[in-house]
């Protein structure tokens, strides 16, 4: 219950940002930090929680993306029941994908590179089906309003990918109070034995991968509303399976926060280099790839994990001598 | 379309690209066989060495073919040291850790070379590019024989490396039974690095074979490697028998279906093979055990 009272204090002093900050500049790059926070959160269920670790989210973001923008501009459809639609078919791309690896057996090596080789395959589809545009992406027709999900605001935009980042730190806060989580980590500790003390390994990690495949999906959602147009470059990018996986591990993996924490700290990292550099092609690239290998090196348990290390040390002392006083006494 | 005249150089191309495909895929089944992990660097080392031989050409005006003897022991040196001063010790001996520093090197290299040589390709002109030889039914690509030739030259070499020597024996021991090997004194991680640069020698060797026919860009690396990647699983994980046979089988099915299907959907049989192996039978052709 308090962690939940925490979550919900942190989510009110986001939520004031907008009341405070006019900065079009500042809220933009605080939704595009959300909403990796939010691909990263449903990378962090199942890589972090689970010990899956996919290297190919994007297929989930350039799903929910695709759909999304597809049912407007082809199908009319309204863009609140395109989002959600959008997000219904990552999770089943999601579930497909888990049934499909999961029950072949395939773990560690194995499993990233399956996941890579999916996002590709769908990237490769993508730049040639007539469907998603091919070559040329889809562009959603520029219509504000609320039943179009398109708004003039940035503020607008915030509190909705606000409310979506909430929606997903509650979500993991309540797994890892859950039975289901004690399951989920028993699996990434040692899989086998969970087994042997009852677990369904399969069932559990593939309700992870749906429920981590809903979320990153909802991340493209909001970015086709957000920039209105997508491609398959875009959605089924590298990049975006990268982005994925860095904030959580950056923040701390296996985190309620931690995604959210590693977003924050990756994209101000990138906004830093811009800079101090220009517009350089790849040095922000060059630096989240060395701050990736750093984080790994030096905190494995990212920034949120560092922290809890550096206040235990720091604690230690006076809580020591607290003690002796205290036997003196 | 299916007359002999088209689809016997269809597969001898495929035979001859699949040769240097077997190069890429030898080192990355090394790496595999020995440390139990995918080197996601693997490509975007293959983009730096042809960028190392490309600039040996344009600056230097060593040609390819000399210039790997210089730049195989070089990438040796560079991939020895990526494991054991980083890789190594950053990822603590854990698996998953090895594959995300492995894949933050990529980041690394691959923006490196996008920031330093922007996202232009290049080519070199090497008087040989054009050249032919009849041999009857076909004419074939003189670089492409010597890619041939050059792929199983190395192949026999590693074959001898691991047989013969010391340190080959040493590399089995550790693939086999890390521990053990530990325990009779072998050094691990001096080990695990010595796998580590002649994964990337492979690569080395590849670039300078591909150089003269091909471009160079700092993400052309990425599309050799999903290949190679295949291969490795096609052939067996580890195996180096498998991977040279593998890499001939995809060459030709890449050949072919890119006659039947054209470019870009030929792309995609790579990856449709490589995920239904994967699924099905993830331990390869040749592969013991997954």
């Amino acid at each position: 219950m308090k962690a939940l009272i925490q979550t919900a204090g942190v989510l009110a002093v986001l939520a004031a940002v907008p009341l405070v900050v006019h900065s079009n500049v500042t809220l933009n790059f605080l939704v595009v930090a959300l909403m990796i926070a939010l691909a990263g959160q449903g990378w962090n269920i199942l890589g972090g929680y689970g010990g899956q670790y996919s290297f190919g989210h994007a297929a989930f973001f350039g799903t929910g993306a695709h759909v999304t923008a597809i049912l407007q501009v082809r199908y009319g459809i309204n863009a609140w029941v395109g989002f959600a639609a959008g997000i219904a078919a990552g999770a089943a791309l999601g579930a497909v994908l888990g049934a499909l690896t999961f029950r072949s057996g395939l773990r560690g090596s194995y499993f990233a590179l399956v996941t890579l080789a999916f996002a590709e395959v769908l990237r490769i589809i993508a730049s040639v089906a007539p469907i998603t545009g091919a070559g040329v992406g889809t562009l959603i027709k520029l219509d504000l309003g609320i039943r179009t999900l398109q708004f003039q605001s940035r503020a607008a935009f915030y509190w909705i990918i606000l409310a979506l980042v909430g929606a997903s730190l509650v979500t993991a806060q309540l797994i890892e109070r859950s039975r289901f989580g004690v399951w989920l980590i028993a699996v990434r500790e040692n899989e086998d034995a969970a087994k042997a003390l009852g677990v369904n390994a399969n069932g559990v990690k593939l309700a992870a991968m749906v429920i981590s495949a809903a979320m990153t999906a909802a991340a493209g959602c909001f970015y086709v509303q957000y920039f209105l147009f997508v491609d398959s470059g875009i959605a089924y990018g590298t990049w975006i399976s990268i982005q994925a996986l860095l904030t959580p591990i950056i923040g701390g993996v296996g985190t309620v926060f931690g995604p959210l924490l590693g977003a924050l700290v990756v994209k101000s990292l990138g906004e830093a280099a811009k800079l101090l550099a220009g517009d350089a092609p790849g040095l922000d690239l060059i630096i989240y790839g060395a701050v990736l290998v750093a984080v790994i090196w030096f905190m494995p348990r990212g920034l949120i994990g560092g922290f809890a290390q550096a206040r235990k040390l720091v604690m230690r002392r006076p809580a020591a001598s607290s003690t002796a006083e205290a036997s003196h006494g | 379309m299916l007359s002999p005249a088209i689809l016997i150089p269809a597969i001898l191309n495929g035979l001859l690209i699949g040769a240097i495909y077997a190069l890429v895929a030898l080192g990355l089944t090394l790496i595999y066989g020995v440390l139990h992990i995918i080197n996601f660097a693997h490509g975007a080392l293959l983009s730096a060495a042809l960028f190392a031989a490309f600039f040996a050409f344009r600056l230097f005006g060593l040609d390819p073919y000399v210039a790997v003897f210089l730049l195989a022991p070089l990438f040796f040196v560079l991939g020895y040291g990526l494991q054991r001063f980083i890789i190594g010790p950053a990822s603590h001996s854990d698996e998953r850790n090895m594959l995300l520093v492995t894949l933050g090197i990529a980041v690394i290299i691959e923006n490196v070379l996008l920031y330093a040589f922007r996202a232009d390709t290049r080519t070199i002109d090497v008087p040989y590019a054009f050249q032919t030889i009849d041999i009857g039914a076909t004419f074939l690509a003189v670089s492409r024989v010597v890619g041939f030739v050059a792929a199983f030259a190395v192949a026999l070499a590693l074959w001898l490396i691991m047989t013969f020597t010391d340190i080959g024996r040493a590399i089995r021991a550790v693939a086999k039974e890390k521990l053990g090997a530990e325990l009779s004194g072998i050094d691990v991680a001096h080990v695990y690095a010595v796998t580590f640069g002649l994964g990337t020698a492979c690569v080395a060797i590849a670039a300078c074979l591909l150089i003269p026919t091909y471009y160079v860009n700092p993400t052309v690396g990425d599309a050799f490697v999903l290949v190679a990647f295949t291969i490795v699983v096609l052939g067996g994980m580890g195996s180096v028998p498998g991977a040279l046979t593998g890499a001939l089988l995809i060459g030709v099915a890449e050949s072919l279906s890119g006659l039947f299907l054209g470019e870009s959907l030929g792309q995609i049989g790579i990856f449709l093979i490589f995920i239904v192996v994967l699924l099905v039978r993830p331990s390869g052709l040749f592969g013991a055990r997954a």
